[in-house]
């Protein structure tokens, strides 16, 4: 079989380019992060860690820290409500529009990120949807601030998420049995309690899963916390962007991207662990 | 006890709702006659397609942006389906540690990617340039297709393959004239993909692109920073429309549930 043997080959290609294009640079980023700082701001070759504690040591790390976990936090739960009742609708429908309907779910993935940042500017700014309706509903009578703030951000990165939720919800739904939950009927427990004491506590070790992916894809967005906030809102991803291209200060962009990365690395691992808790 | 049931129905209801709130709203805007964000709009007129027909920066990017989704869809399939050939056909040593090699990629966080390629390009020149948008977009696209041909192929009947070899086929044959006629509409699925992967990827193009060239949704976060005017709402609804061909294209050729490997 000269196939057989010669057809590992093949990935030699997409190998070395990974390895040229992915491996190298990630390495290189890991370099970066013991470089120094000198004073007039230009990098110097070093081994050292004078980067990393002075980044460690500095409040507005831990103050950037707290808003992006808040944030992840915020956006992940409101996602998980919304993201929710349309996995188990898609799981349990018998509609012919299945398809479609679940091409409708995963849209926003679809649609550029700066498209549906534009949206939500339409919808919450000063003269948007929202406030144009309770304007001329008389409940207000001076524009509330929705975006360029936090609440935008969180809004747009909920809606931005959800879409990944959702396919991880569904795939995770695959355990969900539904000879208990009619068996919990026929014995004459309510849909609610149905619901409560069969269905939710089946679902979750998905819902943890969902949850942290939504979490890491959060901690990690820019564009949404970049456009949505207006240059008020202060998260380590922009914080990274603002170091590296801005500042061109690389050092410390290497040290707080490390960071954030150890950060996402510890909460996968607890999300797994949750899940896997979860499933027993 | 079958299907949704009305009350998880109506959940499902508002947050579709909710899902499509902004892509409606930016369809509705693009047709508006204002100056600025204003919604509903106090009158509708087709000005702000005329205005975008005459900016050269935005159509310059889309330009440069299309240029960039094909080189990396073409690239991307060159290396990708051999390498997802031989993951999936080959048995060889290494073969799990490989294809999660070629995963990983898709589990570091763009910003990460963006942040080590600008570290990595700017000694080398070829940050803002088309090589290094083109480089910067395989990391992405690469892999996705790696994985996602390797599921297309261990998915294809195993029986007309052996067929054709115990009938006297050389086994390149069989992989050149039918495990690859049989994948094609894997393929094409796969090849539009990551096509709109590249022509939206936004995080590594932020980082690598510079005055001398600089892709469509780069081009597009500069604009809503600057300045809110219905404009990008018109592009929104071209892109959009575009993005919709392709996805019911793919749909009517493959499903798209079947094609992000569900």
């Amino acid at each position: 079989m000269t196939a057989g043997s010669r057809l590992p080959w093949l990935v030699v290609p997409a190998a070395l380019l990974l390895l040229a294009v992915y491996v190298w640079p990630t390495l290189g980023l890991f370099r970066t992060a013991f470089n120094e700082v000198g004073p007039t701001g230009a990098m110097i070759e070093a081994w050292s860690l004078k980067t990393t504690g002075e980044v460690l040591a500095d409040s507005f790390t831990i103050e950037l820290t707290l808003n992006s976990l808040w944030l992840s936090l915020s956006a992940t739960l409101i996602a998980l409500c919304m993201a929710y009742p349309v996995s188990l609708f898609l799981f349990r429908t018998q509609s012919r529009f299945r398809g479609l309907l679940a091409v409708i779910a995963i849209m926003p993935m679809l649609v550029s990120g700066v498209v549906r940042v534009f949206g939500w500017l339409a919808i919450l700014g000063d003269r948007g949807l929202v406030n144009s309706l309770a304007q001329w509903l008389g409940l207000i009578s001076t524009p509330m601030r929705l975006v360029f703030n936090w609440t935008g951000v969180t809004i747009g990165l909920a809606e931005s998420i959800m879409p990944y939720m959702i396919l991880a919800l569904l795939a995770g739904f695959g355990r969900l049995d539904r000879t208990l939950e009619e068996a919990a009927r026929s014995l004459g427990c309510t849909p609610l309690r149905t619901f409560l004491r069969v269905t939710l506590p089946l679902s979750l070790p998905a819902l943890a899963l969902a949850a942290g992916l939504g979490f890491v894809l959060s901690m990690s967005a820019y564009i949404t916390p970049k456009l949505l906030g207006g240059g008020r809102v202060f998260v380590l991803a922009t914080e990274i962007f603002e170091q590296a291209t801005t500042n061109t200060n690389w050092p410390v962009a290497a040290v707080l991207a490390i960071y954030t990365l150890v950060l996402l690395l510890a909460l996968l691992m607890f999300s797994n662990v949750a899940a896997r808790r979860l499933q027993r | 006890m079958n299907g949704a049931g009305p009350v998880l129905s109506t959940l499902a209801g508002i947050v579709y709702a909710l899902i499509l709130a902004p892509i409606v709203v930016v369809v509705a805007l693009a047709f508006s006659a204002d100056n600025f964000i204003l919604f509903p709009p106090s009158g509708y007129s087709l000005r702000w397609f005329q205005q975008l027909a005459g900016n050269t920066p935005l159509l310059n990017a889309v330009v440069l942006s299309a240029q960039i989704a094909c080189l990396v869809t073409a690239l991307s399939l060159l290396l990708g389906v051999p390498a997802a050939l031989a993951l999936d056909k080959g048995r060889f040593r290494g073969q799990e540690a490989l294809k999660n090699f070629f995963l990983a990629p898709l589990l570091l966080p763009t910003l990460i990617v963006g942040l080590a390629l600008l570290l990595f390009f700017t000694p080398l020149r070829l940050t803002a340039t088309l090589p290094g948008l083109v480089l910067g977009h395989m990391t992405v696209t690469l892999p996705f297709v790696i994985r996602m041909m390797t599921t297309a192929f261990s998915t294809l009947p195993d029986d007309i393959e052996a067929a054709a070899s115990t009938l006297g086929a050389k086994p390149w044959r069989v992989i050149w004239r039918v495990t690859l006629p049989l994948a094609t509409p894997g393929l094409i699925a796969c090849g539009a993909l990551s096509f709109l992967l590249s022509f939206d990827e936004t995080v590594i193009s932020l980082f690598l692109s510079g005055p001398r060239a600089s892709t469509l949704p780069v081009e597009m976060v500069r604009y809503v920073e600057g300045r809110t005017d219905p404009l990008v709402a018109a592009l929104s609804v071209i892109l959009i429309v575009a993005t919709l061909i392709i996805v019911v294209l793919v749909e009517r050729l493959v499903g798209v549930a079947r094609a992000v490997g569900q």
